[in-house]
Order: C-alpha cells, then structure tokens, then sequence
C-alpha cells in the first residue's frame, strides 16, 4: 500500500556557525554573517519520508514557504529523492509569526494528496518547534511530536516512537497525521547522482522568465511571456517544474496573513552579551587558588 | 481569540503525570504570582487529569489563588487532544488574560495546538517574563500592562522580547529551570473550582502503547555546587579530577555537550540549551571554552569560576574568577587548598 507524504522544510540561516556579528548595529539581523541552509531536522523529515517512499512507494512533496531563494531547498530535496517540490512566496508573507505561518502553510497542503505530513521538530532561527502542531490543528488532524524511529506502518495505521524529554513512548494512530520529526530519528541520505543530473535543470516559472529575459535582452513583454510559458510548459512535461504559488493561488484569507495576521509582535531584539559584574584574575599557583577558595568560604558560597 | 480583557486572570498549566505535579509548572507559580499581583487580579492554575484533586491543595500553597479542576477517565494520559479540549473550553469560559505553559515535551505539544484553535499568539520557550509597556511605533498606540516574553532566538545568540497586544489570551511556554523553585506556603488559601467537560473517545486519536521514563542519574537543578567539565579535560580518564574536585566539594559532577558526546559522563550531567539550566551558587568550569548553548544553561549561577589555558576563551567573560592555565596542574591544587582549609561536604 502506498503512502503520500507531505514535507514542509524551511531554509534557515545557518545559526549554529556563526561566523561574525550576529546583529548589525541598528539592531537588524546580519544576514551575512549567517549563510543560508537546509533546516537540519527538515532533513531528518525528509528522510523519513523518503524512507517510507522506499519501503511502500507513493509520492513524496516538498514544500517551502519563503523568498525566492528558498528554492535552493526544493532543488536539494529534489536531489535526495523528492518527486516534486512547491515553493509559495508573496511579499504579503512577511514578517509571518507561527501562527500566520501554519496558516499559510495549511492553505497550500490542503491543496495536495497526502497521508503523512511531515515537519522538523524544530527551526534552528524562530526556534520554536509551534508550526508542526499549529499546522496539524489547522489541517485537522492528529499530531504526533517528537518522533524517534519509525517503528511500523501498514493499513493506514503508524506506529511510532516519540521522544518524551524523561523518556521515551510508543504511539498509534490512523493516518492522515502529522508527524514532527527530531535529529535522532535517522541519517539524511545524501543527494544521489541520477537525481542530480536530472534536477538541477528544475526551475520555478520565476526562474525560468529570468533566465527567457537573460537570454533575450531585447525581447518586449508579451514575448517574454509567450516563451516562458512555452518553456514552463516543456519543464512540467518532464517533471522538472518547481510549482511556485502565491496567496492567491492558495485561496489564503489575508486577515490571517503576514503581520496582520500575526498576534506575536517583537517589541525588542538584543544580541546575547553576557558578562561578569566584577570579575578577578586567580594565579594558578597554590596560593593564588588557596586565596580564592578563602574567600568563597568568607561569602559563604562553599561551607 | 478572545477581546483584550485586563480583569481577567493569569493562569498557569499544571502538568502533571501519573497524579504528580512536574516541576516546570511549580517553578513558573512564584513568577506567576507575581505578575497576577503586578496586574491585581488572580493567579488560577488549570489542573485536567483523572483523580488529581489532591494536586489542587499542593497548587494553592505554591500561590494559586483558584484551580481550575477537571476530572475525568479519558485524561488519565496526557494527550493532545483531549488536554487541548479542556483548556481551550476554559479559555473560553472564563477569558484569562495570560496562559502560561511549563516548556516540557507536553507542554510544547499542548501549547501550540491550543493557540492554533484559539486563534491566539504563543511565544515559545521564554527565560523570563515581565509586565511592560509598549509603544507601537513612533506616535503609535501605547499598550500598558502587557506581558513581556523574553525569549532566546537565532540559537541562542539574540534575546527577543515579545508581546500581543490584540489578541488574547497572551500565551507563552516557559523554559525548564529558569526560575528558581518557590517555597510552599501551607497558609496560602485558595479555591477549587469543579469544571466538566464532555470527552469521548474520538478525543483521543492517538494510542500509547508502551512508555518509558528513567530517572535522571544526577539532579543538577538541585545542587548547590556544580563542577562541570569540557572538552578540554581530554579523556573519561582524565574526567577523573571533575569528579574528584566534585567529591571534595560535595558538588554535583556535570559537563558541556562535547563531553557528553565523547563519553566522557552520561547525557543526564549536561548543562546547556540542550540539557539542564542551572543556577548554583558555584559554578566551576573547567576546560569549557564558553560557546553560546552552554552559557545559556549556566550563565545565571552565583559565582563562576573558569578554568582554561587560552586567556581568550569566552567562559572568562562571564567568570568572576579567573583561572589562566592547564587544568592538570591547576585542578589538583586547588583539591589541595580545599582539603586544607577543611572543607568538606
Ligand atoms: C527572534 C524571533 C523570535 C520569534 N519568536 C516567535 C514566537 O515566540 N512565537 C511565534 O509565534 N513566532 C515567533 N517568531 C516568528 C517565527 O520565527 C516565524 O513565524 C517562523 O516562520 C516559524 O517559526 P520557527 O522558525 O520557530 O519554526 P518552527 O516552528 O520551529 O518549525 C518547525 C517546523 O515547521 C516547518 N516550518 C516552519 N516554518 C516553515 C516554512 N516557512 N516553510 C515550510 N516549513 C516550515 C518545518 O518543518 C520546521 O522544522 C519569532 C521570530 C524571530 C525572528
Ligand atoms: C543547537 C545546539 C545546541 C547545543 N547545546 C549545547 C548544550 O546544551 N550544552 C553544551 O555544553 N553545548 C551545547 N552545544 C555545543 C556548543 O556550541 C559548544 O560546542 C560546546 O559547549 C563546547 O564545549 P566545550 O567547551 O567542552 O569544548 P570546546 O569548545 O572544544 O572547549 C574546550 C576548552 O578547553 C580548553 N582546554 C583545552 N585543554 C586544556 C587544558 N589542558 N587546560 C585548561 N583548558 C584546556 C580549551 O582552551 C577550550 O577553551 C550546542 C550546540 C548547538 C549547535
């Protein structure tokens, strides 16, 4: 019996190597500073699912919600073994909270076949691991967090288990559902050769025109447009066409959208600098540390 | 969503498995009961499960001015739904102005689903929370008396403070250990208010099969004194002398994420954002460079002691003493200056 799994990954900036100042001086992220990756438990969902594509067959569909650039992503995934990718953009998805966020993104995966939808536990930017739910309430059905291992699947019923912080539990449930998937459940595939071939020619219809418009400086708009969607048309004949759908397409609610659509505002944002309020040097000799643990038993911090 | 509402109450959700309270919630009522009294109105705790009413006692003795008790069969095992359910027919009811959340692994999976249906802003994992006043902008509205939710982001390596200031309830989990444990107050009185609400089996979608829980080998929240280790002692051998310093302390043996993952000590002794956040009085860093996720699980202790051999390492920006050298030489003399002073457990 096959399966059709839904993935939703986020490109995130890279925040675990942090290669200069994190935040400019007017308070702005510096976005420089962080190169722009693959949410790494967005992988491990990935290959969750990939790995139930293998095991049962079925379709597996990747979809982001971001700038442009995040069809970078898309590509990735398409390289690891995705049979299609979605990429929703508009500029009325900015400044989205968590809320806004699942909202949106439960417009585009209504819009899709899916028996398993699959999330990372956790965003390595935002940090909040609310989407996954957030968007399982949305959709309606059950969410599953933390997921560990995979542990059965068959006649519409998963069987899994999920990491519980002191512990760990086995849990069922009838399919559809929603899984949040962590780092430990699995060791992302890395991107095959044959895929890699076949879908670095994998471009958004947004791609495509730039590229038409590259190549045809001097053409007028309604040519421009007239050869993209002949090009569009050829890619999605060969299974090459990244879908790209803004709020409209998804039929979202804009009162639900964006900053509007968002209860949790930043009021603040401060780079982390943590420093000592008085603070000693202690020569490492006997007398240097003799005096110091002196002093710590005069405060009365050891007995 | 409900209307921004300032009569209503704060609320905390009181976890608890197996007919006992976590500690999350427990450590969230001192900050609890201090923002209700901030803002003058009171602090409820919402306590779902199957024959939990004794927790309701322990709860009004940790502050609770009322807990809101709900019993049934179906909440014997927390679950998203059913818990979901009870807490979004009381929001409901009764309109709270603040719903706070213990950030454990229900908590966070409780939490989120609760604030989707509410249609309400949740902010996740904060380190501390404060009543303020916003300002929207140059001229913009000013909003009194809301919750500030400070939070760490981007990793750890920005604070964010966050608010909501028109749609209500204003909801946040809160990170494990980072407010100190309150006292119970056996004169503290409170009431218990009886709520029903109608589950079947349809709210529990999801089986639990088998479950295991272990219990932490090392509870570093409750130490005193804390001697952790980095990467920096080299070997499991060699994390001999942490061990030793600990002993001669009676302080509790803990280390960073790279120790961990080198077998130096078992995962339950890690101090960090992915593991435990502590607050001793003492804290003894030895061969720990001082990265951003380790900070964030000890930077509020007492006193912190660092020991390195790089002058340059950035724990010695939050140490109050600091140790310039190799932690071979340095750690055993400073065994030996306690044992002379007499120190001893
Ligand atoms: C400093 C800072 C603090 C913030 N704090 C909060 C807060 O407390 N509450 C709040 O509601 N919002 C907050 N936000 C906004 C939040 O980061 C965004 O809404 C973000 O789009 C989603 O949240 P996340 O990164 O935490 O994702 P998570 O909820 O951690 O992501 C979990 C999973 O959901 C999926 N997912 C998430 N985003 C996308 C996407 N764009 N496309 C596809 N899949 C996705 C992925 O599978 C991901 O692994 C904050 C933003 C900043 C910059
Ligand atoms: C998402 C995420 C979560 C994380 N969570 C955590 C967490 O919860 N806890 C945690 O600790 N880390 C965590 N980390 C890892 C963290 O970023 C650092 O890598 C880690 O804290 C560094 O550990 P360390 O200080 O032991 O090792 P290192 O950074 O390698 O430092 C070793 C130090 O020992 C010193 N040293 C070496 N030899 C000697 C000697 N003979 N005498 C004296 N000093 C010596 C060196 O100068 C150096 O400063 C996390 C990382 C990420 C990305």
């Amino acid at each position: 019996m096959a399966y059709n799994c839904v993935v939703l990954a986020k490109q995130v900036p890279d925040t675990q190597r942090i290669t200069g100042k994190v935040m400019n001086d007017d308070g702005t992220v510096n976005r420089s500073a962080l190169p722009a990756i693959f949410n790494p438990e967005d992988l491990n969902a990935l290959e969750l699912a990939l790995q139930i594509k293998d095991r049962f067959g079925g379709r597996v569909t990747v979809v982001t919600m971001g700038l442009p650039g995040a069809t970078r992503i898309l590509r990735e995934s398409l390289y690891r073994g995705a049979d299609a990718a979605v990429l929703v953009t508009d500029m009325r998805c900015a400044a989205s909270d968590t809320l806004a966020t699942s909202y949106i993104l439960s417009c585009a995966v209504r819009r899709m076949d899916y028996d398993i939808v699959l999330c990372g536990r956790q965003a390595i930017d935002g940090d909040t691991a609310q989407v996954g739910p957030q968007l399982a309430e949305k959709l309606g059905i059950p969410q599953i967090t933390y997921i560990e291992a995979l542990e059965d699947l068959h006649d519409n019923t998963i069987q899994v288990r999920r990491n519980i912080g002191n512990g760990w539990q086995s849990v069922k449930s009838r399919l559809p559902v929603l899984l949040t998937v962590t780092g430990e459940a699995n060791t992302p595939r890395v991107a095959a050769a044959k895929h890699l071939m076949k879908y670095k020619k994998a471009r958004t219809p947004a791609e495509a025109t730039a590229e038409i418009k590259a190549i045809n400086p001097n053409a007028v708009e309604a040519e421009i447009k007239e050869l993209s969607e002949t090009r569009c048309d050829a890619l999605k004949a060969r299974g090459l066409l990244i879908e790209q759908w803004n709020l409209d397409q998804v039929e979202a609610d804009l009162t639900w959208c964006g900053r509007g659509g968002s209860p949790t505002k930043v009021h603040r944002i401060q780079s982390v600098v943590l420093a000592a309020k008085e603070s000693k040097e202690v020569e490492p000799t006997d007398e240097g540390l003799a005096e110091m643990i002196h002093e710590l038993i005069d405060d009365k911090i050891i007995a | 969503m409900i209307d921004v509402n300032r009569q209503g109450e704060v609320w905390v959700f009181a976890e608890q498995h197996g007919g006992k309270l976590e500690e999350t919630p427990i450590e969230l009522m001192s900050k609890a009961r201090h923002l209700a009294d901030t803002l003058k109105v009171k602090l409820a705790a919402v306590l779902p499960g199957d024959e939990v009413r004794h927790l309701s006692t322990e709860l009004i003795h940790y502050g609770a001015d009322k807990v809101y008790l709900v019993e049934h069969p179906l909440l014997r095992s927390y679950q998203t739904n059913s818990y979901a359910k009870v807490i979004l027919e009381l929001i409901g009811k009764h309109k709270p102005q603040i719903v706070l959340y213990g950030a454990t692994a229900a908590g966070r999976d409780l939490a989120p689903r609760v604030a989707s249906a509410a249609k309400a802003g949740l902010t996740a994992d904060c380190t501390d929370l404060q009543i303020g006043t916003h300002k929207a902008g140059k001229d913009g509205e000013v909003h009194e008396n809301l919750l500030f939710q400070i939070r760490p982001a981007f990793g750890g390596n920005i604070v964010a403070t966050i608010i909501n200031y028109d749609r209500w309830p204003q909801m946040a989990t809160v990170r494990e250990g980072v407010m100190p444990m309150p006292e119970p107050n056996p004169n503290h009185h409170g009431v218990i208010v009886t709520e029903t609400v109608r589950l079947a089996q349809d709210d529990l979608p999801i089986e639990i099969l088998q479950e295991h829980k272990r219990a932490k080998k090392v509870d570093l929240k409750a130490a005193r004194i804390i001697v952790a280790g980095g990467a920096g002692v080299g070997s499991k051998e060699n994390f001999k002398l942490v061990w030793d310093l600990a002993n001669c302390l009676g302080a509790a043996p803990a280390a960073t994420r790279p120790a961990v993952d080198l077998g130096f000590i078992d995962h339950d002794h890690q101090v960090g954002q992915t593991g435990t956040t502590v607050r001793p009085s003492l804290y003894i860093a030895v061969g720990i460079s001082g990265a951003i996720q380790h900070q964030a699980g000890m930077a509020q202790s007492q006193k912190i002691v660092a020991i390195n051999n790089d002058p340059e390492a950035p724990i010695f920006g939050i140490a109050h003493y600091k140790i310039v050298g190799d932690l071979n030489e340095v750690v055993p003399k400073m065994i030996r200056a306690i044992k002379e002073k007499g120190v001893k457990d």
